[in-house]
């Protein structure tokens, strides 16, 4: 599958996820957010952008729980709690934010 | 039927080199995998799975992910207990200092760096591998 944004195509798998984390930009994430309904807000960039730095240094997508965590710690507890990410990703903070970044699916994915 | 969720301890027993097999790379997959579902794991390193926490890995001339920076996320999954075979580490020549360093940080103190790893005897190992609830070697 592909998904086609600005005349530039992005190799996807089945379930939507980027084939390749390099052909990542953010035309894509927002043109995925926009496909779902709920453009990209700032609030929505700064788990975006987490995901992608997490994803750099340890190579792996975080569990829910890790990323509710980690965000707790970066952001502010008022961010680092499901209800907060929830309401910015109702597909589930994890599994949405992710495809959005251009990760593939979270290990341990709730 | 109660809610109370069952934590049980698993033991994850890691014998191979990383590459070569893809033992290594499941089994933290694994250990991620149970650890998000909240119980309560630990890792053995014994053997030749020593290996696999050497500093400095690079996999370009073999074409492999590089996975080592995964184990550093360990502590982030409230993983806290990692066991390395000291007689292991002896027969093939390495000491803790080949190996990279593992921590979790406590939130209840500000967030202070803690180590994961525990050198431990073969006959240590057996007596803490005795009280687990579930034990799984790759």
């Amino acid at each position: 599958m592909a998904l086609e944004v600005n005349g530039k195509s992005y190799e996807t798998d089945e379930e939507g996820y980027l084939a390749d984390l390099n052909s990542w930009d953010a035309d894509v994430a927002n043109a995925m957010a926009e496909a779902d309904g709920a453009p990209l807000e700032d609030n929505h960039w700064e788990v975006i952008n987490f995901l992608r730095e997490y994803y750099e240094e340890y190579q792996i997508a975080p569990a829910v729980r890790v990323l509710t965590k980690q965000i707790g710690k970066r952001l502010g507890k008022e961010k680092g709690n499901s209800k907060y990410l929830y309401e910015l990703f109702p597909y589930g903070p994890a599994k949405q934010a992710c495809k959005y970044a251009g990760l593939p699916k979270p290990t341990g994915c709730v | 039927m109660s809610e109370q969720a069952i934590i049980k301890k698993f033991m994850y027993v890691n014998r191979k080199s990383p590459y070569g097999t893809i033992y290594a790379l499941e089994s933290l997959e694994v250990v991620l995998i149970t650890a998000a579902f909240d119980q309560d794991v630990s890792l053995v390193f014994t053997d030749d799975g020593v290996y696999q926490l050497m500093k400095n890995q690079n996999t370009e001339g073999i074409g492999m992910k590089n996975f080592s920076a995964t184990y550093s996320a360990l502590g982030d999954y409230e993983v806290k207990k990692v066991y390395i075979d000291k007689e292991s580490l002896e027969e093939r020549g390495l000491s803790l200092s080949d190996l990279q360093e593992l921590v979790w940080e406590d939130e209840d103190e500000d967030y202070a760096e803690k180590s994961l790893i525990n050198l431990v005897s073969r006959s240590e190992l057996s007596e803490i591998m005795n009280n687990q609830d579930v034990v799984l070697s790759f």
